[in-house]
């Protein structure tokens, strides 16, 4: 088919044709933007912490009345506590193994520091997050070990909380493996390696490597760093505590329920409430609300544009198969089939949409850039722009469907009745 | 004629009931959208204190060492200020009213048997906060700056704990057990919470929602080992047991300054602070910052990224909404071509068939803001059942009520601009002949 007359008939509708294509331009440059944006919450949201996370629970509580963590005998008493608590949890029926730990991956409650292969250098080095556990820090976790071994009950110290000591011992991930190590090719050669934990002059000996564990943290601040976990066999000795506990299989709620009692048993001076015991769904749920309502929020958005954008379309073209019923007529009498004027209109729409396209992806790189200079936003890929081109082509090729399959139904006849 | 003219539009949107019941929809939409989005902007981006605002400055100094800066890009001064500069600073006595403020997570244990201790969001602050923050007391008053000196043990609670432990009567007087320490209630306060929570930045607390539980002096709660939320390091004497000398910063300090000159009296103080700390050797760089409460809170973009990038992919969604109109009242009023040549036969001016085109696009603005209103009202509601700390303060105030209508009015007019013109250009003889 020629073009000719789309593009003459087209001249005298400009006003039509430029508010579909400008129409179809804003589309695509949003759309592109936001399935972009959603693309990105949707890989954070799921990427593995590296840990077994279900049948795992969190339990944060502190007591009432404790004896002070700053004195040596305060520490041995809260030390004993601490045992005491674990004991108790470790007997639960339901329970599978119970570590101490001051923190858990998505929890936002960090402490960090930073690793270095040389003594004394202060503020410089491979940024970590730090877990303090005891033996069973491992299996509770679920996690998995690549190379070394676990931390034994020989290796477990512990302190007061504000006490600064540096550990004999201490398990890496792998990313923070790779990157004091780069020249290393297995991850086992990590393994025996000395290291030195926040400018510290005392050597730490790597004693095994796991193969993956997030970080507390998860703002952008803790980003750059989100791989890097450093576990310490060192049980912390405040007037708080956190217990992380495996459950059997499908008794993770009647292990939650059972918590509470077992620990007010032990002893009754201390704060724990509701929100003390949270599931690791929970940890997580609340981690990434924000990014899955604004993903929820974007998708809902685009559908109702793309929405509005098609029914734009199928308004406008209806309005035009109306207006050339008599044009059409003639086309008909004079020998053109029902499939050339349907022809007719699709290529019309494919080539405003496609205008519209060409304007659209303009637009969209520079709304790509305007988000990167003011929300630190990422380069948006190409292959989103593509798919987004063939999306609102598609989207314009539908719409039209049905008005011009109205168009092409215009009988011959017309061509010869009085407008 | 206005009546005349309306008459028409109803009728002319009657005619076509899907077309304008798209135009209605798409238009309620997108106001829908953007008045949510607004409504939740402004209010996050609001002004804490009118009435105090103006008067409220946040200086800023630099004890980080040159080799290892605050910010990666060395640009930033720390935020906050380590107690020896805060205590410096409130002690030289150079502003009207000067508060270091540090927040807390305590825990309290009321005095009834059987209750169960709770946490508490607590404030570690100077006597001053309370009456240059304005706040409203029920019962009793703040504490005074010598019991700041004294480092005595004396609370002042929220109304909301008052009520929660004392069932709303005048506790003055009681005491109050805090970490493990007895504190004596001197203050109940009345409902305060300015939003943003521009006392709380970068203190480790939420920058919205509901205002802290008790409020201790800085001194007397750490005598009683009270720790911050937050505290930052800069250098290797960084002990936690005796935050008062160690090398870091977990204080905000503000201070009032009435008038212009002030201001810039106090800079030159700051400055000279920061020279003088040079040379005793504590500072390695003697910058300085004094910012006002409202260029504090846009410096430190204390309205979250997500709630800016909702409002501009609203006014986005608008603009589609309102071009998506122009197209379809174009081709509504493109077929009533003959109708308009008629009209224009039997003496009516262009100037009556533009206006007859507008009442109509505003006939369709008003409807789509009516819509809107309701789609605004839901999507608020949704918003307030969001975990946000923001959430519990998206209502709609008065304001952004008619601002929605103005906003509906606007785009639909400018959205029948157009086709309008294009309808008081046709000719009507042509049209007329064809009929």
């Amino acid at each position: 088919m020629k073009l000719h007359p789309i593009l003459a008939a087209l001249r005298k509708h400009k006003a039509g044709t430029v508010l579909i294509a400008l129409q179809i331009a804003l589309t695509l440059a949003i759309v592109c933007n936001a399935v972009f944006i959603i693309g990105q919450r949707v890989e954070r949201v799921n990427r593995p912490t590296g840990i077994d996370e279900s049948n795992l629970f969190l339990i944060s509580q502190q007591w009432v009345g404790a004896p002070s963590g700053d004195t040596a005998d305060g520490v041995e008493k809260l030390d004993a506590m601490q045992k005491e608590d674990l004991v108790a949890l470790r007997n639960l029926p339901d329970v599978v193994s119970v570590a101490p730990i001051n923190s858990l991956p998505l929890l936002n409650s960090s402490w960090t520091g930073a690793l270095s292969l040389k003594p004394d250098e202060k503020n410089v080095g491979t940024r970590t997050a730090y877990y303090f556990g005891d033996e069973q820090v491992l299996p509770t976790l679920g996690l998995k070990l690549v190379a070394g071994r676990a931390f034994n009950a020989g290796d477990v110290q512990h302190q007061g909380a504000r006490d600064q000591r540096d550990p004999a011992t201490v398990m890496v991930s792998k990313a923070v493996a790779d990157k004091l190590f780069p020249q290393a090719s297995a991850t086992g050669s990590a393994v025996g390696k000395a290291i030195y934990l926040n400018g510290s002059g005392k050597p730490s000996t790597i004693v095994g490597v796991v193969e993956r564990m997030q970080t507390p943290g998860t703002g952008s601040w803790a980003s750059a760093f989100a791989w890097n976990s450093t576990l310490v066999p060192t049980r912390m000795d405040a007037n708080f505590s956190r217990y992380a506990v495996r459950t059997k299989p499908g008794r993770l709620d009647a292990a939650m329920r059972a918590a509470t009692p077992a620990l007010y048993a032990v002893n009754p001076l201390r704060v724990l409430d509701e929100e003390s015991i949270q599931s690791f769904a929970e940890i997580r749920d609340k981690a990434y609300r924000a990014d899955v309502g604004m993903a929820a929020l974007m998708g809902v958005v685009c559908l109702i544009l793309i929405g509005v954008t098609a029914a734009g379309i199928v308004g406008l073209t209806s309005f035009w198969v109306g207006q050339r019923h008599r044009q059409i007529g003639v086309r008909r009498a004079l020998g053109a089939r029902k499939v050339d004027i349907l022809h007719y209109f699709q290529l019309e729409n494919l080539l405003i949409a496609g205008v519209g396209a060409v304007i659209g992806v303009l637009l969209a790189i520079s709304l790509n850039l305007l988000l990167i200079r003011q929300f630190e936003m990422e380069r948006l890929p190409l292959a989103y722009v593509l798919t987004g081109v063939v999306a609102v082509l598609a989207l314009g090729q539908a719409a039209v469907f049905a008005p011009a399959r109205r168009a092409s139904n215009v009988p011959p006849v017309t061509a010869t009745r009085a407008a | 004629m206005f009546g005349y003219y309306l008459d028409l539009a109803l009728r002319s949107l009657r005619r076509n009931k899907v077309l304008t019941t798209l135009m209605i929809l798409a238009l309620a939409l997108g106001i829908g959208a953007s008045i949510t989005t607004l409504t939740v902007l402004t209010l996050l981006s609001g002004d804490p204190l009118p009435q105090k605002s103006s008067q409220l400055f946040y200086p800023q100094v630099d004890p980080y060492p040159k080799d290892r800066p605050f910010s990666r890009s060395g640009e930033k001064v720390p935020w906050l200020l380590s107690y020896v500069d805060a205590m410096n600073l409130i002690h030289a006595h150079k502003a009207e009213r000067q508060a270091a403020v540090a927040l807390s997570q305590v825990k309290l244990t009321p005095q009834v048997q059987g209750e169960k201790s709770f946490y508490a969001d607590g404030v570690l602050t100077t006597a001053d906060f309370f009456p240059m923050f304005d706040t409203p007391f029920q019962y009793g008053a703040g504490w005074t700056a010598a019991d700041d000196e004294s480092r005595a043990q004396v609370a002042v609670i929220a109304g909301f704990v008052n009520d929660k432990l004392f069932g709303g009567a005048n506790s003055v007087g009681r005491m109050i057990r805090i970490e493990d320490h007895d504190f004596r209630i001197i203050g109940v306060l009345g409902r305060w919470a300015p939003q943003p929570r521009f006392y709380a930045l970068h203190l480790g607390g939420r920058n919205y929602g509901k205002g802290e539980a008790v409020f201790l002096p800085l001194q007397g709660a750490r005598a009683a080992d009270v720790m911050p939320s937050m505290m930052m390091s800069y250098g290797p004497s960084s002990d936690m047991q005796h935050l008062e000398t160690s090398q870091s910063i977990w204080l905000g300090l503000w201070v009032q300054l009435p008038g212009a000159a002030d201001v810039s009296a106090y800079k030159l103080f700051l400055g000279n602070y920061a020279q003088q700390q040079v040379a005793l050797g504590r500072f390695q760089q003697s910058r300085v910052a004094l910012s006002d409460l409202m260029s504090w809170l846009r410096d430190q973009q204390v309205v979250p990224d997500d709630v800016r990038l909702q409002a501009g992919l609203a006014f986005g969604f608008l603009l589609i909404c309102v071009v998506n109109t122009v197209g379809l009242l174009l081709a509504k009023c493109l077929r009533r071509s003959r109708e308009i040549g008629v009209r224009r036969a039997l003496g009516a001016s262009r100037g009556a068939i533009f206006a007859q085109f507008l009442v109509e696009a505003g006939v369709i603005g008003l409807a789509g803001g009516v819509l809107g209103l309701l789609f605004v009202l839901l999507g608020l509601w949704g918003i307030r059942h969001q975990p946000a700390p923001y959430a519990s303060l998206a209502l709609l105030d008065v304001q952004m009520f008619v601002f929605t209508f103005v906003v509906a009015l606007v785009a639909s007019l400018i959205a029948g601009l157009l086709p309008a013109w294009r309808a008081c250009v046709v000719a009507p003889a042509p049209q007329l002949k064809a009929a």
